[in-house]
C-alpha cells in the first residue's frame, strides 16, 4: 500500500459552535506507533473523537488506506479498521469482562474469528481471563485499561487509537500501562496514542506530534521530541 | 371449622398463574424502559391491538389460531417499531416530559380509534376450556397455559439477551449509549430492535389474554395501570425486580378479589404499592439515582 | 392599548350573556371556563416539568365526597368542599412526597398519577351501593321549591352558574400568576432540571414541588366539585380515571402549557372541536372526537410542543422564556 495508513489533512472540528481543531495534519504509516502529546484542552480527544466519527469534521479530510471517511458514519468506522479505546476506559460496567470483549467482536466479519481472538487477548493479558466472568465495573483502574485494550483488539483493527491510557490511574500503575503500550506496538498494530503523560509516552512510540490549542506545534521522531529543549522546558520541567 | 380453606388456597395458586401473565406484560415495559429510557404509556392499548388482531384473524378470517397468534406478536412488534420510529424517536432529543405526553396521547387515539372501528360491545374468542381439576381445587387451562408461555417468553429473552450479539449489544446501550458506534452498532438499530422485542412480548401477551378475557377498547385500563405499578414497584427498567413485583401483586389481586369484590383488590394492591413507595422509593430492585 | 386590551376582553366577557347568545351557548361558555380552570390547575404542575396522568382522581375526590355527603348525610357542600380538599390534600401528599422526597419523578411519576386516578375510579365503582357505579348519580335536588339553594350549592338559573364559573376561572388565573411570580427563574430551573444545584444554595426542592402539587391537586378538587353541582349529574368516566386525565393534558397541550391563557385556550379549542365534529357527523361516529384529540396531541407534541397560543405568541414575537429552559451541555439524543 502507497502512502500513510492514517492520514489526517487539514483537520477542523469543534462542539456545539466551538471550535477545538484549526487545520491539524498529521500522518500515520502502517506499523508505525505515533503519538499526539499536548496539555490539558488542546484538542486531542477531540481528535481521535473526529477520526471514530464520533463527532464532524467541519473542514479537511480524514482518509484510511486512502479512502475518505467524509461519507461513513460513526458505527461503520471500526470496519474500515479503525479501533478506539475511549478515555477513561468506557467499558459496560454490568457485562462481564468476556461480554465486553464480546462487544467489541460485534462486527459481523469479526464475529467468526471470535473463539480466535478472544484467546489470543486472554493471552496477551492472562489476568482478564481469570476475571473472565466478573463485571467489568469491579475491576481496578489497570485491569479495566487492560479490558479495553482488550476489547478493542476483538475487531482485528488495522489501528488502534488510545485516548489517555494513563488518565485517572495511580503512578504505580501507569507505569503497567506503558508496558501494555509498548507490548502492543511490539505486536505489529499500528497505534495511534493520545496522552497528557508526555515523557513516558515518547519512550515507547515512534514518532510524535505536539499538539498545542488545537493546532500542530511540532512534530518528528520521539527521542528527537523528547530532547527538544521547547518541550523539556515547557512541559517536563527541564 | 375447616382450619384450611381449600378456596384460599385456590385464589393463592391462581394467584400463581396471574403472576407468571403479569410478569411477562411487565418485562416488555422494563425492556423498553432499560434500553430506550422511554416509557410506552400506551403499552397496554398495544396489548389490546393485538387482541384484536386476534380476534379478527381467527373469528371473522377463520385463521387457524395457532396462525392468528403469530401474527398478532407480528403486528404488535412491528406497531412497536412503528411507535419507535415515528412518534418517539422525534422527541427523543426533546424533554422527558414530551416523551411521557406522545405515549400518552397514543393511548387516547388508540382506545378511541379501537371504540370507532370495533365498536364497545365485548368480543369474545368464543373458545371454551374445560377446568382442569386437581382435588378440590380446579385451573382455568388459559390460565395454565398463559402462565407456562409466560415463563417460557421469559426464558426465552433471558437467553436472547445473554446469549445472543444482539441481547448483549441491547444490555449494553442501556449502559454507555455513546460508546456503541465504536463497537460498529448503530444505536438506531438497536433501538428499533428493542421496540420490536418490546412489542412482540406485548404481542405474546395480547394472545394468552385473548384466550382468557374478553376484549373491548378500553381494556387496557384493566392491566395497564397494574402493569406500570407493578414495574415501579421492582425498580423501574429492572426485569427481575419485575418478576418478582408481578408476583406479589397478583397475590393482591387474587387473594383481596377472594375476600371482598374484584375491585377491592386492585384497590389494596395499590395502597401496598403506596406503602412499599415511602419506605423503598426506587422500587424493590431498583437502585437510588 | 396594549395593557387595556386584557381589561377589555374581561368586560366583553363578563357581559357576553346579555348578548343574546342563547342557552345552549351559554352552557358552552360555562363549560370553557370551568374546564379552562380546571386545565390551567393541571398546568401548574405540568409546566414545571411534573407530569400527573391521574389529576382526575381530584378531580373525581372533589365530585363524589361533596355529591356523597349531600346525598347520604345532607350534608351541605359548604361543608363537604372543606372534607373533600382535606382528602385530596392527603392522597397528594401521598403521592407525591415518596417521588419528589427521593428524586424519583418524571417517569416514576406519571405511572404512579396514572394508576392514582384508574385506582379512584375502581374505587368509585367498587363503592357501587354508595356511589351508584358506574351509572354515576345525581345529587339530590333541592331546586323543588326555589329557584337556587345556596345551602345545597345549586342554582337553575345558568347565569347565577356562569358568575360563579367567571370567578373561579379568574381566581384560577390568579393563583397560576401567583406561583409563576413567587418561583424565582432559579427555583423553576430547579423544579424542573438542575436539582442539585437548586438544592445546593438551599432552596428546598421537595417542599416547593410538594407544595406546587397541592394547589394544583386542591384546585382541581374544586373544579370537581362545581362540575358536579352545575351538571347534577357525575359518572366515575367523567370525573375520575385516564380517559379524563389524558382530556386534561390535551388541553393544555393544544392550547400552551408555558402561556397562562394557554389551558383555557385549549378547553376552548377541545370543546368547539367536539361540537363541530358533532355537527358535521351526529351520533353517527362515537369518539370520533377522540380519536382526533389522541391523534392531534401525538402531532401536537411532535411538532407544535408550545400549543396554539404558545405558537401563536411566538409568531408575534411575545414569547417569555419558559421556565424549564434547557440547560447547556446537555446530552441529545438522536435514538
Amino acid at each position: 500500500m502507497a502512502g500513510p495508513m492514517l492520514r489526517v489533512d487539514a483537520v477542523s472540528a469543534g462542539y456545539d459552535g466551538f471550535q477545538a481543531l484549526f487545520g491539524v495534519s498529521l500522518e500515520v504509516s502502517a506499523g508505525e506507533s505515533v503519538a499526539v502529546i499536548g496539555p490539558n484542552g488542546a484538542g486531542k480527544t477531540t481528535l481521535l473523537r473526529a477520526i471514530s466519527k464520533l463527532i464532524d469534521v467541519t473542514g479537511g479530510d480524514i482518509a484510511m488506506e486512502g479512502r475518505s471517511l467524509k461519507a461513513v458514519p460513526a458505527y461503520e468506522v471500526i470496519g474500515r479498521g479503525i479501533a478506539q479505546v475511549p478515555e477513561h476506559r468506557r467499558l459496560f460496567p454490568r457485562l462481564t469482562v468476556e461480554e465486553n470483549l464480546k462487544m467489541g467482536g460485534f462486527l459481523p466479519s469479526a464475529r467468526a474469528q471470535y473463539a480466535e481472538r478472544l484467546a489470543y487477548v486472554y493471552s496477551l493479558f492472562p489476568r482478564m481471563q481469570e476475571r473472565s466472568s466478573q463485571p467489568a465495573g469491579t475491576l481496578s483502574g489497570g485491569e479495566q485499561q487492560m479490558c479495553a485494550i482488550g476489547r478493542a483488539l476483538m475487531s482485528g483493527p488495522k489501528l488502534l487509537l488510545l485516548d489517555e491510557p494513563s488518565a485517572g490511574l495511580a503512578p504505580v500503575v501507569v507505569q503497567s500501562i506503558f508496558d501494555m503500550v509498548k507490548r502492543i506496538c511490539a505486536e505489529g498494530y499500528t497505534v495511534l496514542i493520545v496522552e497528557q503523560n508526555i515523557r513516558q509516552v515518547l519512550k515507547v512510540v515512534d514518532r510524535a506530534y505536539l499538539l498545542e490549542t488545537g493546532r500542530i506545534k511540532q512534530s518528528g521522531p520521539a527521542a528527537e521530541l523528547l530532547a527538544s529543549s521547547e518541550i523539556r522546558k515547557a512541559y517536563l520541567g527541564l | 371449622m375447616q382450619i384450611f380453606d381449600i378456596f384460599l388456597l385456590e385464589s393463592v395458586l391462581n394467584g400463581l398463574l396471574l403472576g407468571g401473565l403479569l410478569a411477562l406484560l411487565s418485562l416488555g415495559l422494563n425492556l423498553i424502559f432499560g434500553v430506550i429510557d422511554v416509557v410506552w404509556i400506551c403499552y397496554a392499548e398495544l396489548i389490546m391491538i393485538g387482541m384484536y388482531a386476534v380476534y379478527y384473524l381467527h373469528v371473522s378470517f377463520g385463521w387457524p389460531l395457532l396462525a392468528a397468534m403469530l401474527a398478532g406478536v407480528l403486528i404488535v412488534a412491528l406497531s412497536g417499531m412503528a411507535l419507535h420510529q415515528f412518534v418517539i424517536r422525534p422527541v427523543l432529543a426533546a424533554e422527558p416530559i414530551n416523551q411521557l405526553l406522545v405515549t400518552g396521547g397514543v393511548l387516547f387515539f388508540l382506545q378511541a380509534a379501537a371504540t370507532l372501528a370495533f365498536g364497545i360491545e365485548f368480543k369474545n374468542l368464543g373458545i371454551t376450556f374445560p377446568p382442569i381439576v386437581v382435588g378440590e381445587i380446579s385451573f382455568s387451562m388459559p390460565r395454565l397455559i398463559a402462565f407456562g408461555v409466560a415463563l417460557a417468553g421469559m426464558l426465552g429473552m433471558y437467553l436472547l439477551l445473554t446469549r445472543t450479539y444482539i441481547g448483549t449489544a441491547i444490555r449494553a446501550i442501556s449502559q454507555d449509549r455513546a460508546i456503541m458506534p465504536l463497537m460498529g452498532v448503530n444505536p438506531s438499530r438497536i433501538y428499533l430492535v428493542t421496540s420490536a422485542l418490546g412489542g412482540g412480548l406485548a404481542g405474546l401477551g395480547s394472545c394468552l389474554l385473548v384466550l382468557q378475557y374478553d376484549i373491548h377498547p378500553a381494556i387496557g385500563l384493566s392491566f395497564g395501570p397494574i402493569t406500570f405499578l407493578i414495574c415501579v414497584l421492582g425498580g423501574l427498567g429492572n426485569m427481575a425486580g419485575g418478576f418478582i413485583a408481578a408476583f406479589i401483586f397478583a397475590q393482591f389481586i387474587s387473594v383481596g378479589g377472594f375476600f371482598l369484590a374484584v375491585e377491592w383488590g386492585y384497590v389494596i394492591a395499590f395502597l401496598f404499592f403506596i406503602g412499599v413507595m415511602f419506605w423503598r422509593p426506587q422500587g424493590i430492585l431498583g437502585s437510588k439515582q | 392599548m396594549g395593557k387595556a386590551l386584557p381589561w377589555i376582553g374581561l368586560a366583553a366577557l363578563a357581559l357576553a350573556p346579555f348578548s343574546g347568545i342563547g342557552n345552549y351557548p351559554l352552557h358552552l361558555l360555562i363549560m370553557v371556563l370551568l374546564w379552562g380552570y380546571v386545565y390551567t390547575s393541571w398546568s401548574i404542575m405540568g409546566r414545571l416539568g411534573m407530569v400527573s396522568f391521574g389529576h382526575g382522581a381530584f378531580l373525581g375526590i372533589g365530585a363524589y365526597v361533596v355529591v356523597m355527603g349531600w346525598n347520604h348525610y345532607g350534608l351541605t357542600p359548604w361543608m363537604g368542599v372543606p372534607i373533600a380538599l382535606a382528602v385530596t390534600a392527603i392522597v397528594a401528599f401521598l403521592i407525591g412526597y415518596p417521588c419528589f422526597r427521593y428524586k424519583i419523578v418524571g417517569h416514576y411519576f406519571a405511572l404512579v398519577t396514572l394508576a392514582l386516578s384508574e385506582v379512584t375510579r375502581l374505587l368509585i365503582v367498587a363503592l357501587r351501593d354508595q356511589t351508584g357505579g358506574s351509572l354515576g348519580v345525581t345529587p339530590k335536588t333541592a331546586l323543588t321549591d326555589a329557584a337556587y339553594s345556596f345551602a345545597a350549592l345549586q342554582f337553575s338559573n345558568k347565569l347565577v352558574w356562569f358568575y360563579v364559573v367567571l370567578a373561579v376561572w379568574l381566581a384560577g388565573l390568579w393563583v397560576w400568576k401567583k406561583v409563576d411570580e413567587s418561583m424565582g427563574r432559579l427555583a423553576l430551573e430547579a423544579i424542573s432540571q438542575e436539582e442539585d444545584a437548586a438544592a445546593s444554595i438551599g432552596i428546598n426542592v421537595t417542599r416547593l414541588k410538594l407544595g406546587v402539587t397541592m394547589i394544583s391537586a386542591l384546585m382541581t378538587c374544586i373544579g370537581g366539585v362545581l362540575y358536579a353541582q352545575y351538571q347534577l349529574y357525575v359518572n366515575p368516566e367523567t370525573v375520575s380515571g385516564i380517559g379524563i386525565s389524558l382530556q386534561m393534558v390535551f388541553g393544555v397541550i393544544a392550547g400552551g402549557m408555558y402561556v397562562r391563557l394557554g389551558p383555557t385556550v385549549g378547553a376552548a379549542f377541545t370543546l368547539l372541536l367536539a361540537e363541530g365534529l358533532r355537527l358535521a357527523f351526529g351520533n353517527r361516529f362515537p369518539a370520533l372526537d377522540s380519536t382526533v384529540y389522541g391523534l392531534m396531541l401525538v402531532l401536537f407534541i411532535i411538532y407544535m410542543p408550545k400549543g396554539i397560543l404558545g405558537a401563536a405568541l411566538d409568531a408575534a414575537g411575545q414569547s417569555k422564556p419558559r421556565p424549564a429552559a434547557t440547560p447547556t451541555g446537555r446530552v441529545l439524543r438522536d435514538g
